[in-house]
């Protein structure tokens, strides 16, 4: 391309103006429906109860009030208890996680490592066959005893095929052979090798698999509603749900075994979204960048 | 006869000696990279625990199990769970339901993210384009609880966004939650929100790749932009959108909880619409205590399972080999 004719070249590869605002006019309508439902529960979350019940939801509360975060402030010791578990649940688990695929993709990766071939195998087939819900189940509970027990939230995503093939990939790639040949032979034992060279020159792909897990471990709710039957261990998602589920009871009851003063108000239950989503919303500017990263390495071996 | 007994003799023994290697062989590997069997310890653990212990329990779909606790139940009982599986309507529907959403889903999961990956990469001004891209990846990072939560600020019948303005326009409210015929249309609708912002990622990060030069070169020609982005850009795309499509395709037996169970609240007239495999299973098992019934559907699930995923994965290594899983 020469200098100076810069901006006529451009013009025969770009759309027209006019195509370009409505195409802006476009994606701002698609844009706001996909943040829409979030300000709407934000915006819920500071409403009235009774000018709600007037009005319905709007997006600009008719009258203002602090009653939701209050009424979660007074029922604060299951909140912050159902965070503490989440936080737990998430941080330890995703660390874990990270060490327990990053040492199994290790080997994989070694050309030298006569039997990778099985060990990739092993792998292959749990992504090609599960033994579904009631057995897994039974594994937990019967003979590992994890009903009611935090580990059993932790143990069912610690490992991910998908994940090992990507940093098998990674490692193979990005960690050259010659480096880990010449700590070989400066005598470097082999863990010394996988935790000082291959671990620290794997750093983007491993933070990026560790925000795929944390937000795994976040967002579970169906672990809970599987293996937790304390109150004291639910995470902040299974709390919610099941004040979600209290409602739909009730409506099928209408009078049952169900009190209404179980159930939080409607705004108090959209404070407690917001209070869910939080910490996504704060943490997202830092972790979009690894997550757009992550999709485009493992695009199609979802 | 003495020969021969001799030549047995000598075969035997280089059987024996070709044992004795190989297991040496493992021994001597295993001797001089114990470090790597070390490492590969955990992870064979957790999927013993996860992924292989649970496949033995395949076998519960053809016993007769009282009580979840009693671990592998207390007769054979042939195909009897299967036969009462099937024997009613629920076995279609479940089935039907399960295959045709997972279709619609990989339809939209196709026409929707091109399309506006094409829209985003054609944007003058690439900041907008960036900014756009942040908001629409939102819902991806939202549970399906909280996502339920959202779902229903727009669907309840007293407060609901959608029926406060249906009664602006006078009209009558709709019972959402009571009115199956809808949910069709609002489970395709809430998988659509959730998943397009991050397919689209994945197709942009194609678009972007293309060599600018095919595009300059066209123009040249006196392609108009909608000839290039119809000549050169699609194109360019179909390889990666026809293996993430078989991919999808080998997972056509598979549905979210999530989406089936947590967003339409569990909600027993809306079971038609609904309940797909998983959440039968779930319910089988976990709401009406029926092992047996739920073992059966399981095993039903894993073995179609199997069988599309390694049909349509010998497809993709026909396209791509790389992209398959084995």
């Amino acid at each position: 391309m020469k200098i100076g004719k810069n901006h006529d070249s451009e013009a025969g590869i770009q759309i027209s103006k006019g195509a370009n605002l409505i195409l802006n006019i476009l994606f701002i309508l698609i844009a706001a429906a996909c943040v829409y439902p979030l300000f709407l529960v934000f915006a819920v979350s500071f409403t009235d109860e009774t000018s709600l019940a007037f009005n319905g939801y709007a997006l600009i509360p008719k009258e203002f009030s602090l009653s939701a975060y209050t009424y979660i402030l007074k029922t604060m010791n299951t909140i912050v208890n159902a965070y503490g578990v989440s936080i737990f649940v998430t941080i330890v688990g995703s660390i874990i996680g990270l060490f327990v695929m990053a040492m199994y993709a290790y080997p994989l990766a070694r050309d030298d490592f006569k039997y990778r071939g099985i060990f990739n195998v092993i792998i292959v087939v749990t992504m090609l066959f599960s033994g579904g819900l009631v057995p897994t189940y039974m594994v937990y509970v019967n003979v590992l005893h994890l009903k009611n027990s935090l580990a059993a939230l932790i143990l069912m995503y610690l490992f991910s095929a998908f994940y090992v093939m990507i940093i098998r990939t990674f490692y193979k790639t990005n960690v050259s052979k010659s480096l880990i040949e010449a700590a070989q032979i400066d005598g470097a034992h082999e863990f010394k090798i996988f935790f000082q060279i291959v671990m620290p020159l794997a750093k983007p792909a491993l933070a990026t698999i560790m925000m795929f897990s944390m937000l795994v471990y976040w967002n579970d709710w169906y672990g809970p509603l599987l293996y937790i039957e304390k109150t004291n261990l639910y995470n902040l998602q299974y709390l919610m749900y099941t004040v979600q589920a209290k409602i739909a009871n009730l409506a099928i009851l209408s009078r049952g075994n169900v009190s209404l003063q179980d159930i939080p108000s409607e705004t108090a239950r959209m404070a407690l979204a917001i209070v869910a989503i939080g910490p996504i919303i704060l943490a997202y500017p830092f972790f979009q960048r690894y997550f757009e990263k992550g999709i485009t390495l493992g695009a199609t071996k979802e | 006869m003495n020969s021969q007994t001799k030549t047995n003799q000598v075969v035997t023994a280089n059987k024996a000696n070709m044992k004795a290697n190989k297991k040496e062989g493992f021994k001597h590997e295993f001797n001089k990279n114990a470090a790597l069997f070390l490492m590969l310890l955990p992870g064979l653990i957790v999927m013993l625990i996860n992924n292989y212990l649970p496949m033995f329990g395949l076998v519960f779909a053809f016993r007769k199990m009282d009580n979840y606790r009693n671990l592998f139940g207390t007769a054979w009982v042939g195909l009897k769970n299967f036969e009462y599986l099937f024997g009613s309507n629920t076995a279609w529907v479940i089935t039907r339901n399960t295959i045709g959403y997972n279709l619609v889903f990989i339809i939209i999961g196709i026409v929707f993210p091109v399309v506006m990956a094409i829209g985003l990469n054609e944007l003058r001004n690439k900041r907008a384009g960036k900014l756009y891209q942040s908001l629409f990846f939102i819902p991806y990072f939202l549970s399906w609880v909280v996502i339920s939560y959202l779902t229903m600020g727009l669907l309840s019948s007293e407060f609901g966004v959608i029926n406060r303005l249906l009664e602006s326009v006078g009209k009558e409210r709709i019972a959402w939650y009571t009115s199956p015929e809808y949910w069709p249309y609002i489970i395709v609708l809430v998988n659509t929100w959730k998943w397009t912002g991050y397919d689209t990622i994945v197709y942009l990060a194609s678009v972007v790749g293309i060599n600018k030069e095919l595009f300059e070169a066209a123009a040249v020609d006196g392609a108009s932009r909608m000839q290039q982005i119809w000549y050169i850009t699609i194109p360019s795309l179909i390889p990666l959108a026809i293996v993430l499509v078989l991919i999808r395709l080998g997972r056509m037996f598979y549905t979210d909880m999530g989406l089936f169970y947590s967003v339409p609240r569990n909600m027993g007239p809306l079971i038609n619409a609904t309940n797909t495999i998983d959440t039968y299973v779930y319910r089988a098992f976990v709401q009406t205590g029926d092992v047996g019934l739920a073992s059966a559907a399981g095993f039903y699930q894993a073995v179609l399972g199997l069988v599309v995923i390694l049909t349509f994965n010998a497809i993709v290594r026909k396209y791509d080999k790389d992209s398959a899983i084995i």
